[in-house]
């Protein structure tokens, strides 16, 4: 069955492409939605350059979908990529990274029940520490690119999801109550490698913005 | 022993419909084995002391075309809980009609009655666009309130332990089905 993946460049978009490709399905494009609202920071052309950075690392074709960031016509844009995802591809599926969030996995449940197409969402309620060590386990290169919360401070930009970050979300989970995988918004992360890609990406620049508990990572991608 | 059964003719909605349940079972410590339903055999139902049937996307419908394969269901006399799927499958085989109603994301039910540890006004979430109308089937309690165009989202048989359920307790309501597994 050919799929479409809903693709933002972090973790969870390109685990569940990873755990898509594992049962044998066929990725025939990704879909990024970008925001141009002002307030958003992923309406930036890096931000659209490092996720054809990626899809060109597996190889597999990217619509870009720019979107005023308003609630529902991004909700109108999403469908208008994913229809045509449809056309162009003739996809009978589309896969989500979502985990938790009800708000965004019903959204996608709709549009592709409207679309007749198959709706995945293959790390739904996933335990997020086993989660966590299963991209280390398959070697993916997830960075930290943004964090929104308290405690959370610039020195965690940049950082690794690696067994010592791991433990130290741990801590911060039992403290502070932040998702060990972010899905509260509490942190972003874009990933740099992982099985899926024929090639390593690598930092060519970066820079960092904010203040305060809100830190944001822009990296520019060699 | 509690048996899992996958009704998804996906292999990639395993991880959707699936494994959150077994997940579960495998925090409690409970034991369990998973097998499709189209692989089932004796031995398998032998083996398990309870059976859980799971649900599946809104698009896959495969299993009302295969109720053949859920004949067992009728003669066994083991604790049975379906959910989302697994109850249309349970409410088939009874006699029931399948009905249109699409109901997607959280809704606050009302269990008038306690239903697997479940009382009063609670939120649960909905994925489907099918459901039996349990209303005519008279070998069954319904345990929601379906006035105002509301429609059975708890069941069970009268006088088996036969349980079902509309929506997916795996998402929020994740104490029933441990309430289940302590039957």
């Amino acid at each position: 069955m050919k799929l479409a993946v809903l693709f933002s460049g972090g973790k969870d978009s390109c685990y569940a492409t990873y755990l898509a490709k594992q049962k044998r399905y066929e990725i025939s494009c990704l879909i990024s939605v970008f925001s141009a609202n002002e307030e958003s920071y992923m309406f930036h052309t890096p931000s659209i350059k490092k996720t054809k950075k990626q899809a060109d690392a597996m190889g597999i074709p990217l619509i870009i979908q720019k979107t005023k960031g308003k609630k529902e016509e991004e909700l109108k844009d999403l469908e208008k990529a994913i229809k045509k995802a449809k056309q162009k591809y003739r996809i009978r599926g589309v896969v989500s990274g979502a985990i938790e969030s009800v708000y965004q996995s019903t959204r996608i449940q709709k549009i592709c029940n409207k679309l007749g197409l198959e709706c995945f969402n293959p790390l739904w309620q996933k335990d997020e520490l086993e989660y966590l060590n299963e991209l280390i386990k398959n070697k993916f290169k997830v960075i930290i690119t943004g964090v929104f919360a308290y405690p959370f401070d610039e020195s965690w930009l940049g950082r690794k999801i690696n067994k010592r970050f791991v433990e130290d979300i741990k801590e911060l989970n039992k403290k502070f109550l932040i998702h060990p995988a972010g899905e509260g918004g509490e942190f972003e992360t874009f990933v740099l490698d992982c099985p899926l890609f024929n090639k390593k990406l690598e930092i060519k620049n970066k820079k960092i913005i904010g203040k305060g508990n809100s830190w944001s990572m822009e990296v520019e991608i060699k | 022993m509690i048996l899992i059964i996958n009704i998804c003719k996906e292999k990639l909605h395993y991880y959707e419909f699936v494994k959150p349940i077994e997940d579960i079972l495998k925090k409690d410590g409970i034991e369990y084995f998973t097998k499709h339903y189209k692989k089932i055999n004796k031995r398998d139902l032998l083996k398990a002391n309870k059976i859980i049937i799971c649900g599946t996307s809104l698009k896959d419908n495969d299993f009302v075309e295969n109720l053949k394969e859920f004949e067992w269901i009728k003669n066994s006399d083991k604790p049975l809980l379906g959910v989302c799927g697994g109850m249309q499958i349970i409410g088939l085989l009874f006699k029931g009609k399948l009905k249109k109603k699409q109901e997607i994301g959280f809704y606050e039910e009302n269990f008038k009655k306690e239903f697997l540890g479940l009382k009063g006004k609670k939120q649960v979430y909905h994925l489907h666009n099918y459901y039996i109308d349990f209303c005519q089937l008279k070998d069954f309690e319904i345990f929601t309130s379906f006035a105002d165009g509301k429609i059975p989202q708890a069941v069970r048989h009268k006088s088996k332990q036969i349980y079902g359920v509309l929506f997916h307790p795996e998402v929020r309501n994740k104490e029933m089905i441990e309430e289940f597994c302590r039957l």
